[in-house]
């Protein structure tokens, strides 16, 4: 079906009502008016003290601004001096305030539609163990009750299916707007309050009291609202604090140097100074880099439960990934024919294609598609009269087809070997040999016999890897994470696939313990480990594992054990997840060197503008040439506080990944954010210098 | 700057390369307890040490043990050394019958300074200290402060390479290996070398020469001034003897430069010609100071499992040393603007440059290389005048000092200061690489950071505040002989020598008062012990850590990169710390002077 131009606009509205497209993280312009506005004067009603305390630095510019404001009305021959410095001053904590609430408004923008998900619903309560059913409004539901979801009705609260199948809506939580099968009992039972069923009636057992679903904590959690300081956080922040208290003391004790120098320097000059040197670009930066970091995981549909866990995908050093559905497509299919001595190609394709025909298994499938594309065998109509399809059965495990005189079957070797014997005919070694061949190769083989004739040959049926596979874990390993493949397959055929793929190391055969002892082995070793999972059974794996990623089609222990959670189901998304991890530290890091190599410049342009005056010899450090004293400082200070709103999309955005060595990026980054801090300000300072003398500002 | 002069700094710094593996080899094999060919002779000492003080030396200590362990030995012998200092009178080895050391806070000041490894002296030695407070107290702080740094830079490399383990070795039993295996050995060879030079080693009485020439100087005061009469003309009178100090130098020589001490046997410290005789001594002298901080980095690189690391931080200090040294020649080679005019050329009748304050045994290369060799390492000892040097030459040593000497550094307080700058340069690296910083395996978290940050406080509180305090209050303006940027250099230069251990003095400011005593010992003891105690925190909470392997992920410390941005690190937490005040001082003095003023 084509999209029409009429169904766009649908369309679209679906992904932004919540503000992400399926998969793709949907580019979201930086000034949203409406985030912009809410912004500005959250950033006024951020000035209040005690939400500044915990901001060390830009409680000290704050303070600083009270101080001069307080100054302002002693009268002083360079009140416009001091009126400006004042004003920018304020202006200094303000952008700071809004870049913190610009990032906080991308995500009050997503709760409010997630709000509008939860809105009360009424659910219908089972009363006692008889069918009689009440109806409650679904915030009185508390766990362990049960509730009838019928189609077209709301999931009034997060629980498990315990009878029945429904197709849901769950466009609300995952912006996917195909609906997904949730049916009793597996991996597939956990239902998500405020999703909607759209077909079949569901008895659910609910899992969660009030105010604890997962919308209330996906709620909280882009709010922001919950947002606790992570450990580089913490550590950074202790940095900051202490070059603070560094450069406090600097200032505090240049003023006794100036007064034995004969050139004492005003309160407003000594502030300016301070605010100047303490790191405001990356204090004033610091929680919108986390809370946009955090707000990058959701746009790409990830709900990371602690920001701690984001950072942990940075350091990750190794990836668990599931072979099939992430490394694989979800299943095998034919890629060869190998006929048996004495079988034409076209004769081993027919009979392959036979025994497929009536076979609705992915498998059975591509074996009619192979003969077709490959022998231009079509599909035949057969009457059911000359034909009996022998469905596949445990006992036998073969399948298969009579038809007029032939008896065609096709399975796994040894199951073929005996139907032949049986029929007084023997497996000739060269079909053997094709068969062991093929095992080795990662593929599976699939034996096809005729009752009279004996083996025709083989089919090759392959794990089809996925497209740009290869590529991701080459990325992988050039940042130095070793990617290790989990499947059930032999090791034979598990290390085919690995080396085909691309991966470091596999784990075959592997069961739930083989899995637990791998993440402990790891990580005695001192690594990190990363996986994604979805059933019961990976919840402790999960659970052990530092990122633990689970998928949202899974159970509700696996979600409750991961501390991610994926709303697409995608497990390839782990790549992306320690991508973001590594972007949050990366930007910090780097606007912490751009902050601390701004002031190179500052104090060329501050120290020469207080003492010049006594000292005209020391016009020498005033590199700039800024005009005057006055403009010297006014600039420095106007530079410092431009610098965080010019920075605020870089803060919200993230600074540029690409995968590579540390010691490449190091160097990348220090290029650009150290030599380049150095250099910036110099022009920056300038350039503002000759702006404010050309208007008569300074 | 002349060609001569440049090879013999390649010369030295050739000679210190050279000692660097072998020092640091040996070390590594003392400190873990392994076989030397020394041990046949000195194990039985040290077991019989070990018995009588009933020392256990298999016991390991937690950091918080090692560091109480550190604490209490420093304060007692503290204690003993002033209480010697105090009571010399009635003690013997004191031909000259010098009395107790007075006023009492000088005393004190005097012990912390020994005490601290400073050897910051308000006194003039010979004329102060008898010889039996030379040999048993000064000296014996000389090896026991070493000592104490010594081991302290091996307690934290432990700290890195061990892992998963609560202690940092043993004090008492590093504090005796160090003694007896590092630092006794070298000095016995080392001192008779040195008197082979010429350097004296005698208890006799000091000597009397009549002068050839007699000589009219001023008088001076009961008050201690210069006497004037009443026209305000000087009062002059005529000496015709002269008296030559001798005295145990020699022993107390050696372990003045191979512990970074810097306490001189005599008030002209290594300008004397009984400690510093010949261009050889000198040399000597030079490459002992750098030996064990030198070989440190190898010890580090040995212990860790990393020895590339350890070259690469050995580059770091490398190039600071020679971006010091070459600003220090340049600045006083080219000599003083204000005697342009005057011939100030190198020829074979002269030196050339600024001579002010400089021996003429060692000339202008040598007076600017011992400069900032003896403020790279926290030594002090001196051979010229850093108060003479020309404002950029003597902002040398201030900023080597002011970057908490880690340029080799003080024995061992070099080798753990770097490792905090360490500590910083990789929290920022490893946020920069978008990883939890690491160093050698280990996670560099909010504690370390914190006790780094510590540390890195420690200097601008004491430095800044007691300089601040001292140029504004009269009882710290008072004692300034030369105004202007000046003396504030020499007030501002008099704290961070103090704070850096370091115990060289831009003179020029009457430091034997009350305040200069009181806050100088404050100054020294906190820049000591303030410091050393969060490092040994950080040392701990390393050993403790899992190891990470590294990983193409992780920001590699082996790399010239690694040294490029240790190096920025270092500078610029240095520079914006000090800058305003520079500003004021040398660098103020410099464009004055470059105008036609000085001070």
């Amino acid at each position: 079906m084509a999209i029409t131009q009429e169904m766009k606009p649908v369309l679209e509205s679906a992904t932004i009502r919540l503000g992400h497209a399926p998969n793709k993280p949907r580019k979201r312009a930086v000034w949203e008016w409406k985030i912009v506005g809410r912004a500005v004067w959250d950033a006024f009603v951020k000035l209040s003290p005690r939400k500044m305390m915990g901001n060390p630095v830009m409680f000290v510019v704050e303070i600083g601004s009270v101080i001069t404001t307080l100054l302002l009305f002693k009268a002083s021959s360079v009140f416009k001096f001091n009126l400006q410095i004042t004003l920018w001053l304020w202006f200094t904590v303000l952008f700071a305030n809004f870049a913190e609430a610009m990032a906080e408004g991308r995500g009050k923008a997503q709760a409010d539609t997630l709000r509008k998900a939860r809105a009360e619903t009424i659910a219908n309560r089972l009363v006692g163990s008889d069918e009689v059913v009440e109806k409650v409004p679904s915030s009185k539901l508390k766990t362990g009750d049960l509730v009838y979801v019928s189609a077209g009705e709301f999931i009034p609260s997060d629980g498990e299916i315990i009878e029945g199948v429904a197709s849901v809506d769950e466009s609300a939580i995952t912006g996917e707007s195909a609906p997904v099968i949730r049916e009793s009992g597996g991996d597939r039972s956990a239902v998500t309050g405020g999703t909607r069923v759209l077909s079949d009636r569901i008895k659910v057992r609910i899992t969660s009291n009030p105010g604890e679903t997962f919308l209330d904590r996906m709620i909280a959690l882009v709010e922001g609202a919950e947002r606790q300081k992570t450990p580089n956080e913490i550590a950074l922040n202790i940095l900051l604090a202490g070059l603070t208290i560094i450069f406090l003391l600097a200032v505090v004790t240049l003023q006794p140097f100036a007064i034995y120098s004969g050139a004492p320097q005003t309160v407003f000059v000594l502030v300016s100074l301070l605010v100047c040197l303490i790191p405001t670009t990356i204090g004033g930066l610091l929680s919108a880099i986390g809370i946009a970091g955090m707000d990058r995981l959701v746009q790409h549909n990830v709900l990371a439960m602690s920001g701690r866990a984001v950072e942990a995908a940075g350091d990750v050093n190794t990836l668990l990934l599931d072979k099939t559905g992430t490394i694989t497509l979800g299943n095998r299919q034919a890629s060869r024919f190998v006929p048996a001595p004495g079988v034409t190609e076209e004769e081993m394709a027919d009979a392959a294609q036979l025994s497929s025909l009536a076979d609705e298994t992915p498998e059975g499938r591509s074996i009619v598609v192979l003969a077709k594309e490959k022998y231009g065998l079509r599909g035949r109509e057969l009457g059911s009269s000359d034909a009996v399809f022998i469905p596949f059965s445990a006992l036998t495990r073969m399948s298969g087809v009579d038809f007029n005189e032939f008896q065609i079957r096709k399975g796994a070797t040894d199951a073929i070997a005996t139907y032949i014997s049986q029929n007084g005919g023997k497996m000739p070694a060269e079909v053997r040999a094709t068969v062991e061949e093929i095992a080795r190769s990662g593929g599976t083989p699939l034996v096809v016999a005729e009752r009279s004739r004996g083996a025709l040959g083989v089919i090759e049926l392959k794990d089809i890897v996925k497209g740009g596979m290869k590529e991701r874990f080459n990325q992988l390993r050039a940042i130095g994470i070793r990617t290790v493949m989990i499947t059930g397959d032999n090791p034979l055929t598990a290390a085919a696939i690995a080396r085909e793929a691309g991966v470091d190391d596999f784990l075959a055969q592997a069961t739930p313990k083989d899995k637990m002892d791998l993440i402990r082995k790891e990580q005695a070793e001192g690594k990190l480990v990363a996986m994604t999972g979805d059933g019961t059974n990976d919840a402790p794996a999960l659970a052990q594992a530092d990122v633990g990623v689970a998928m949202n089609t899974g159970t509700q222990a696996a979600k409750e054990a991961g501390n991610m959670i994926d709303l697409d189901s995608n497990p390839t998304k782990l790549i992306e997840i320690v991508e973001i991890g590594k972007q949050l530290l990366m930007t910090r890091g780097s606007l912490t060197t751009f902050s601390i190599a701004n002031d190179v410049a500052k104090y060329f342009a501050i120290i020469p503008a207080m003492f010049a005056g006594t000292f005209p010899v020391l016009n020498a450090l005033n590199v700039m040439h800024l005009k005057t004293p006055g403009s010297a400082i006014l600039s420095a200070v106007i530079f410092n506080a431009l610098i965080i709103i010019a920075l605020i999309p870089l803060a919200l955005r993230g600074v540029k990944y690409r995968p590579m060595a540390a010691a490449v990026l190091l160097r990348n980054n220090l290029w650009i954010y150290g030599f380049g801090g150095i250099i910036v300000p110099f022009v920056g300072i300038k350039l503002i210098d000759m702006l404010i003398t050309r208007v008569g500002l300074a | 700057m002349t060609a001569n002069g440049w090879l013999q700094i390649f010369l030295f710094f050739g000679l210190v390369l050279l000692v660097t593996k072998p020092v640091g080899l040996f070390m590594t094999r003392v400190f873990n307890r392994e076989r030397t060919f020394m041990d046949p002779v000195l194990r039985p000492i040290e077991r019989l040490l070990y018995r009588v003080t009933a020392v256990d030396e298999d016991h390991e200590m937690r950091w918080t043990e090692y560091a109480i362990s550190m604490l209490l030995f420093s304060l007692v012998s503290m204690i003993v050394l002033y209480l010697m200092e105090r009571l010399q009178g009635y003690l013997p080895f004191n031909p000259q019958k010098l009395g107790a050391v007075n006023p009492p806070v000088l005393a004190f000041n005097t012990a912390a300074s020994f005490t601290t490894n400073t050897n910051w002296q308000n006194y003039a030695g010979e004329t102060t200290m008898s010889y039996f407070t030379q040999m048993a107290g000064l000296a014996y702080h000389n090896f026991m402060s070493a000592a104490v740094g010594i081991v302290l830079a091996i307690a934290f490399i432990r700290g890195i390479a061990r892992r998963q383990m609560q202690t940092i070795g043993n004090f008492w039993v590093d504090l005796v290996r160090c003694t007896l295996w590092v630092l006794l050995p070298a000095c016995i060879v080392g001192a008779l070398v040195l008197v082979s030079q010429g350097v004296i080693q005698n208890l006799r009485p000091y000597d009397t020469v009549k002068l050839v020439e007699p000589m009219q100087v001023q008088k001076v005061g009961p008050d201690g001034k210069a006497a004037v009469d009443a026209q305000g003309k000087p009062v002059m009178e005529t000496v015709t003897d002269q008296i030559i100090a001798q005295g145990p130098v020699a022993s107390q020589e050696i372990i003045k430069e191979l512990g970074t001490n810097g306490g001189g046997f005599y008030n002209a410290n290594s300008a004397h010609p009984f400690e510093n005789p010949t261009p050889l001594s000198n040399l000597i002298e030079l490459v002992l100071i750098f030996a064990i901080g030198s070989g440190l980095t190898y010890t580090l690189g040995r212990m860790t499992g990393s020895q590339r690391h350890g070259w690469a931080v050995w580059a770091a200090m490398s190039i600071l040393f020679f971006a010091g040294v070459t600003v220090a020649y340049w600045a006083e080679a080219r000599g003083n603007p204000m005697l342009a005019g005057t011939d100030q050329k190198v020829s074979a009748l002269q030196p050339g440059g600024n001579m002010e304050g400089k021996e003429v045994r060692f000339g202008i290369a040598n007076s600017a290389l011992f400069a900032t060799v003896t403020t790279d390492a926290s030594c002090g000892a001196i051979n010229g005048w850093h108060d003479s040097f020309t404002p950029i030459g003597g902002l040398v040593p201030l900023a080597n000092i002011m970057l908490s000497e880690v340029v080799f550094g003080g024995v061992g307080s070099g080798m753990y200061g770097m490792l905090i700058y360490i500590v910083l340069a990789v929290f920022i690296a490893g946020l920069m690489v978008g990883r939890t910083p690491e160093y050698l395996g280990k996670k560099i978290e909010a504690y370390d950071v914190k006790m780094a940050m510590l540390v890195v406080l420690v200097f601008p509180l004491v430095i800044l505040t007691f300089s601040a305090i001292s140029v504004v209050a009269g009882f710290g303006t008072s004692s300034i002989l030369n105004p202007g940027p000046h003396g504030l250099s020499e007030i501002i230069y008099a704290f961070t020598s103090q704070a850096g251990n370091n115990g060289s003095a831009f003179a020029g400011l009457t430091t034997n008062t009350l305040w200069y005593n009181a806050a100088g010992a404050v100054t020294m003891l906190v820049g000591r012990f303030l410091m050393i105690v969060p490092a040994l925190a950080i040392a701990g909470n390393l050993a403790r850590k899992k190891y990470v392997p590294p990983s193409l992920g992780t920001f590699p410390v082996t790399t010239p990169l690694f040294t490029v941005l240790l190096i920025g690190v270092i500078l610029i937490v240095g520079a914006l710390t000090f800058f305003p005040a520079l500003s004021l001082g040398p660098i103020l003095e410099h464009l004055l002077m470059a105008a036609g003023k000085t001070f």
